[in-house]
């Protein structure tokens, strides 16, 4: 034991241990820390990425920039914290980050079991299938007797397995352990479809050689609604994310983006704009914070749909349209009203 | 008078048959000798015309080096897309806290160069003073190491060492796990062979115990377990509880090392010098551990090239050591589909210093070969 100690002292003293015991709520955490601690992938294109400058960027990175440009002012005042998916909630429930912004999915069994909260979503994903364009399928029903490319040990598997025993349709599922190797094996001709998230998907053909010779089948078999997850017994931070969030979809709504948001703030009739924007009731004081935190949110990070555009549309995943549009525009993103 | 005696000289040497010199003749023998021989030479010849003239040309002829974006790697796929490593390099090498701070990127440059202006040194032969350097490269070099790469102090901006990455953290690990393992390992080993029972099966239940846990295992429990035990807020920083998991799971392979070393000494070294009144530790630090720590050279050093490549496991729990790195990267929005490319340079870079460290260790070992074997 003296071994383990005298090692375990030596190394406190390399000065890079503990930081500190707190009683304090998050909000006033990320107050005195002067950053907000964000806990993400890091390694998927469209959500959290690094770019070439070194920093994290992606739509799931965005909402984390938000939430700082909210709280603190500064949306470079994040530290991105990189997580696996089997530590991601322990990083939340043990304090280590103030906000998992990591492509989860928002399902019972986690929000009741896991010490977390899910507050709102920043995109909405589900599993979908891939086939070669030349192949002229219309349906998932084509895929009848199909060799199918799919990562193990993911609920992908599984989804596919009960979709194709429902609906009487044999496969043969081709397993590989990475999102690459599926690439590969369609790519190859191992499989005569590949099937993942959507967004995944979209991502998988952007890395084909000719992306162009893929096409999506039109059913999406399962339902994954990604966002911002806090940890549980912090309401007033819980707000903070959520309404955050809602700020940039009502922000999208209002037609207030991050280069218009100034001229709206000086001179906008609707006193929709002006509640946001922090003219005329004190939305930000309700949440603790100051009265411009959704003009610096949309101010520096932009509107809802600024942040798709920039970081989804790449990856060839429309929106117009599709579940993550406007629901005045057909979707199902909303948000209710900041007032 | 001439002299009738036979004269006998010796005729100059004749040359070798001409069918067993030259390249020939080591053609002939080494990939001709036999039939079977004869096949997998050309089965060989295939194979490496088959692949090495179009990977050359991908890697090399047909290879994107210029630009600063992906628009040149993509109107030219048929090569490599070099320009991903070239515009990435500061983050491959020393993570995202140092990429996104490029007027901080001069403290980990000071700090290879210090690590590399002791080591170097220490490795050729002619070196003064060599003892010295030693001491400073592992008492001095890691305290200024953290001084200027941590910072916080005099100044120098406080870098969170979770934002650490690329060959930084690879080398940071490697490092810590190498300097502490090797004192702990060398008293476990010594504990293991101890008479004392308490020593002794305390050294036993601790090297089998890590030994028979995978590295894996130890640094998820590090990562994921372990907090769970803090208070809420209360936490190790992850590169420590790494470097911690680590150094105990080294510490148990090199005393298992070690030990091997010592049991090959004779019994009549310790009872020679026990002859000549030395007591324990004396015999141990100047009879024993010399002559063991030489002919365990070659496994520590494999323990120490086996650690050096298993960090990039801190990946799973989410450390972004060189390899994760070439891998996010290579995942991000400017740069999707040019994975083969990092890893092609987290590979060759891993190569480098796992080579150097084996050629180093073939070069000790000869020089300390004392024995006189025939």
């Amino acid at each position: 034991m003296k071994k383990i100690s005298l090692l375990l002292s030596g190394i406190t003293l390399m000065g890079l241990a503990f930081t500190g015991v707190s009683t304090a709520t998050t909000l006033e955490d990320v107050q005195a820390r002067g950053e907000l601690r964000c806990g993400v992938d890091g390694g998927v294109a469209g959500f959290s990425a690094p770019n070439n400058a070194g920093r994290m960027v992606g739509i799931d990175a965005s909402i984390c920039d938000a939430i700082a440009a909210a709280v603190l002012g500064d949306s470079n005042a994040v530290v991105y914290v990189s997580l696996t998916a089997a530590e991601r909630f322990t990083a939340l429930t043990a304090g280590e980050i103030d906000v998992l912004s990591r492509n989860t999915t928002h399902t019972l069994s986690r929000d009741a079991t896991l010490g977390t909260n899910f507050t709102y979503y920043n995109f909405i994903d589900g599993q979908g299938f891939m086939v070669a364009k030349a192949d002229g399928l219309a349906s998932v029903k084509d895929l009848d007797g199909a060799s199918i490319c799919v990562q193990t040990g993911t609920t992908t598997e599984v989804n596919m397995a009960d979709y194709f025993r429902n609906n009487n349709l044999d496969y043969t599922p081709v397993g590989y352990s990475t999102s690459v190797g599926t690439r590969e094996g369609l790519e190859g001709g191992a499989c005569d479809a590949i099937t993942s998230d959507a967004s995944q998907l979209a991502a998988i053909r952007s890395e084909t050689a000719n992306p162009s010779d893929w096409t999506m089948l039109p059913e999406i078999i399962s339902k994954e609604p990604l966002g911002p997850v806090v940890r549980q017994g912090d309401d007033q931070w819980m707000d903070i994310v959520t309404w955050t969030l809602h700020a940039l979809i009502n922000a999208e709504e209002l037609g207030i983006t991050s280069s218009n948001v100034d001229a709206m703030r000086a001179d906008s009739p609707n006193p929709s704009v002006a509640r946001i924007l922090g003219g005329e009731s004190e939305t930000g004081a309700m949440l603790g914070l100051s009265n411009d935190w959704a003009y610096n949110a949309i101010k520096q990070v932009g509107n809802y749909g600024e942040i798709y555009e920039a970081h989804v549309e790449p990856l060839g995943i429309a929106r117009a349209g599709s579940v993550n549009d406007l629901w005045t525009r057909g979707g199902i993103i909303y948000s209710p009203p900041i007032r | 008078m001439a002299s009738n005696t036979i004269k006998f000289e010796k005729l100059p040497d004749r040359l070798p048959p001409s069918n067993t010199v030259g390249w020939m003749a080591w053609v002939k023998t080494n990939l001709f000798g036999s039939i079977s021989n004869t096949l997998i030479t050309l089965l060989v010849f295939y194979l490496i015309f088959l692949y090495i003239p179009p990977f050359i040309e991908w890697a090399f002829i047909n290879a994107n080096f210029s630009g600063s974006d992906r628009s040149v790697c993509d109107e030219n796929k048929a090569g490599a897309c070099w320009t991903f490593v070239k515009v990435r390099f500061d983050q491959l090498l020393f993570g995202l806290y140092f990429a996104t701070n490029p007027d901080q990127m001069w403290r980990p440059i000071i700090a290879f160069i210090g690590f590399f202006g002791l080591l170097i040194p220490l490795m050729i032969d002619k070196t003064p003073h060599k003892k010295w350097l030693l001491i400073t490269l592992l008492t001095i070099f890691p305290v200024f190491f953290l001084l200027i790469v941590r910072g916080g102090v005099f100044g120098i901006p406080d870098s969170d060492p979770s934002q650490w990455g690329g060959l930084l953290l690879t080398f940071t690990l490697a490092f810590v796990g190498i300097i502490l393992a090797l004192p702990l390992g060398i008293l476990l080993a010594l504990g293991r062979r101890s008479k004392m029972p308490v020593v002794k099966s305390f050294s036993i239940i601790y090297i089998e115990f890590w030994r028979g846990t995978p590295l894996i295992t130890i640094l998820f429990m590090a990562s994921v377990m372990l907090p769970l035990f803090f208070p809420s807020g209360v936490e190790f920083d992850k590169v420590v509880r790494a470097m911690i998991g680590i150094t105990l799971f080294q510490s148990a392979y090199t005393a298992e090392a070690v030990r091997g070393g010592l049991q090959a000494i004779d019994k009549g070294q310790s009872e020679a010098s026990m002859a000549l009144g030395m007591g324990y530790w004396q015999q141990t630090i100047f009879i024993i551990l010399p002559q063991a720590l030489k002919i365990s050279i070659p496994s520590i050093v494999n323990t120490f090239i086996a650690l050096f490549k298993d960090t990039s496991l801190v990946s799973i729990i989410g450390l972004l050591d060189l390899l994760k790195i070439a891998q996010n990267s290579s995942r991000s929005l400017d740069w999707n589909g040019y994975d083969i490319e990092a890893y092609m340079f987290a590979g060759i870079v891993f190569w480098i210093f796992c080579f150097g460290m084996s050629m180093y260790s073939q070069r000790l070992e000869k020089k300390l070969d004392t024995d006189r074997r025939e």
